[in-house]
């Protein structure tokens, strides 16, 4: 089973470099620059020559090939869990991440036949995330901290209602980033902090609106994550499955938000701007760390076993886990 | 029911075949109360556009992206924002805007060509007839897609992967100006004209243009720039009569490209 964690950890890192070669076609303009799919230009994807690889292709065909690795790794991640996973419902998460990327990988061939309509685009980005998700969720679960009873597991209705309703408020900021994208809204406001030098846009487009709606969406977005890490810290201080990611958290916000004032001075820099995407997926995914731990007390580590006590207090763990090297993995 | 079968079949192709006769000669025939211009007495509007003050430097294009495009601009390239001979600007679009009635006008057959050579799209700006064939070849050794951004008609993008490959397609309704780009190479842009008359013209050799074969009356002449957008005048001709037209644009403010 530790094998299988370590996999899923794998296909979850290989995700954020798909997002990462997505948001450079999209920050480029590169999402048209090879008009067929699934063939290159004619060619069959795989065999289409390294030399033509220029311009626009190289963003648009490397991120086909990286979409196609992580279509063939979730394969094997759903066969992998299904084969060795006793718990029903973890199969079924590992199927449905099969069935995300495959649905992802048909709405990146229809958005480009389609010539990019905004609704397909926007459901292409959007349900990356959810892929993203998917497969972090997949790697927490199957992490041997998870796995094993916990002597003393966190049971705080607060913080559990607090860190699911910033994950789902951080979702929504990335769809609203998606749809700015993929409107061309991104320098609909083009001055920062200020809208045209007021609080509130003088003008409103709906260009305007979605850009500036992305904007207030992220001061939700930080007083959320705020408000979870602050809670974090008064009641599960020495709780650190649940201090790391809040922390992590925090610090991830932080450069959001630099990104994305980066992104409107700096013109849409495509490195900025994919920088923006990815750290946005990283919040979201450290968001969902978080709240999956809050909520762990309700979920049966294996199939119809409870073997825990509820308890309203918190003490030290002795399976620390830390959300970048182990995504759940206990210190054994 | 099954002996009427066969009847019922036959008559189902032949009214399937007289519909779709009727839609091929619609658009070939001129509409009723149709004007036709008398050639003999036709005028013309001629002239130039000009710019008036510091015409802004075209900025350099980074090919860097594809080595093959590097090779065929040995000494670089700049864009071609604005190109200007002897102070006439180059490369804007005139045309008609309005005043022509119910002229018809015959659609030519001869296609019109948009080449990609160099890595760059040749001409930078021309015209087309609504329903006249627009040839697309590729003359590079390098892979482009064809990328049309109109609003009036439809939208494509086609790759041309290969040296010699050539595409045809036609639009159907007017439109002033239908932005192409390859999304391969991003510095790659044409403009193109559709228009449903024959007098529009590019202008050329320090920034001259001319509409012929115009019938008398009063039109709306409008100049179109990429950059620095439009212009319009009214010019009134009659019967033969010639006239000189000058549009003036002012050159943008430094900073702007």
């Amino acid at each position: 089973m530790n094998w299988l964690h370590r996999y899923a950890k794998l296909v979850a890192a290989s995700t954020v470099l798909l997002i990462a070669a997505g948001g450079m076609v999209t920050s480029t303009g590169s999402g048209l620059s090879v008009p067929d799919w699934p063939n290159t230009y004619g060619w069959f994807m795989f065999s289409f020559p390294m030399d033509k690889w220029v311009g626009g292709i190289l963003y648009e065909h490397s991120h086909r090939l990286i979409a196609s690795t992580v279509g063939f790794l979730t394969v094997i991640l759903a066969i992998w869990t299904w084969r060795v996973e006793p718990r029903a419902w973890v199969r079924r998460l590992g199927f449905a991440a099969l069935g995300a990327v495959v649905l992802q990988g048909l709405l990146g061939g229809l958005t480009v036949l389609l010539l990019l309509p905004a609704p397909v685009s926007i459901g292409h980005a959007g349900l990356a995330q959810l892929f993203f998700c998917i497969t972090l969720a997949l790697a927490l679960v199957t992490s041997p901290s998870w796995r094993a009873p916990q002597a003393a597991p966190v049971d705080d209705a607060a913080l559990r209602r607090v860190a699911t309703a910033t994950t789902l408020l951080i979702y929504g900021q990335v769809l609203l980033g998606a749809t700015m994208r993929h409107t061309g809204a991104g320098m609909a406001i083009p001055t920062f902090p200020l809208a045209f030098g007021h609080v509130l846009p003088p003008v409103w487009t709906p260009a305007i609106g979605i850009h500036f709606a992305h904007r207030a969406g992220a001061l939700l977005v930080i007083a959320a994550i705020f408000a979870t890490a602050v809670h974090v810290w008064r009641h599960h201080r020495e709780r650190r499955e649940l201090t790391r990611p809040a922390i992590l958290l925090v610090l991830l916000v932080c450069s959001q938000a630099t990104l994305g004032a980066l992104v409107v001075l700096s013109g849409l820099h495509p490195v900025l701007n994919t920088a923006h995407v990815v750290n946005g997926a990283l919040v979201l995914g450290t968001a969902l760390v978080l709240a999956l731990r809050a909520h762990r007390i309700a979920v049966p580590a294996v199939d119809g076993a409870q073997g825990k006590t509820r308890v309203a207090e918190t003490r030290p763990s002795q399976s620390a886990l830390d959300p970048l090297r182990g995504l759940g993995g206990a210190r054994q | 029911m099954n002996a009427l079968r066969p009847f019922v079949t036959v008559a189902m192709v032949l009214l399937i075949a007289a519909c779709s006769k009727e839609k091929q000669a619609a658009p070939g025939g001129p509409p009723p109360n149709a004007k036709v211009v008398d050639e003999s007495k036709a005028g013309s509007v001629s002239g130039r556009v000009t710019i008036d003050g510091p015409v802004p430097a075209n900025p350099p294009i980074k090919m860097s992206a594809d080595p093959y495009c590097m090779h065929e601009n040995p000494n670089g390239a700049t864009f071609e924002n604005f190109v200007v001979d002897n102070g006439g600007l180059e490369n804007v679009f005139v045309y008609v805007k309005d005043g022509l009635g119910s002229y018809y006008f015959e659609v030519p057959t001869t296609p019109v060509t948009l080449d990609q050579k160099g890595c760059r799209y040749s001409p930078h700006v021309l015209g087309v007839r609504a329903g006249q064939p627009l040839a697309i070849t590729n003359s590079d050794d390098t892979l482009h897609n064809v990328h049309a951004l109109p609003k009036a008609n439809q939208e494509w993008n086609k790759g041309q992967p290969l040296k010699g490959m050539a595409d045809q397609k036609v639009f159907t309704a007017r439109e002033v100006m239908v932005p192409f780009k390859c999304d391969v190479h991003n510095w790659m842009h044409a403009d193109i004209g559709v228009m449903d008359h024959p007098y529009f013209a590019v202008t050329h050799d320090g920034g001259k243009f001319e509409l012929k074969h115009l019938p008398a009356g009063t039109y709306t002449i409008e100049a179109w720039h990429e950059k620095l957008g439009t212009q319009t005048q009214s010019v009134t001709i009659g019967d033969k009569e010639s006239k000189d037209v000058t549009f003036t644009f002012k050159a943008p403010a430094a900073g702007t490209d």
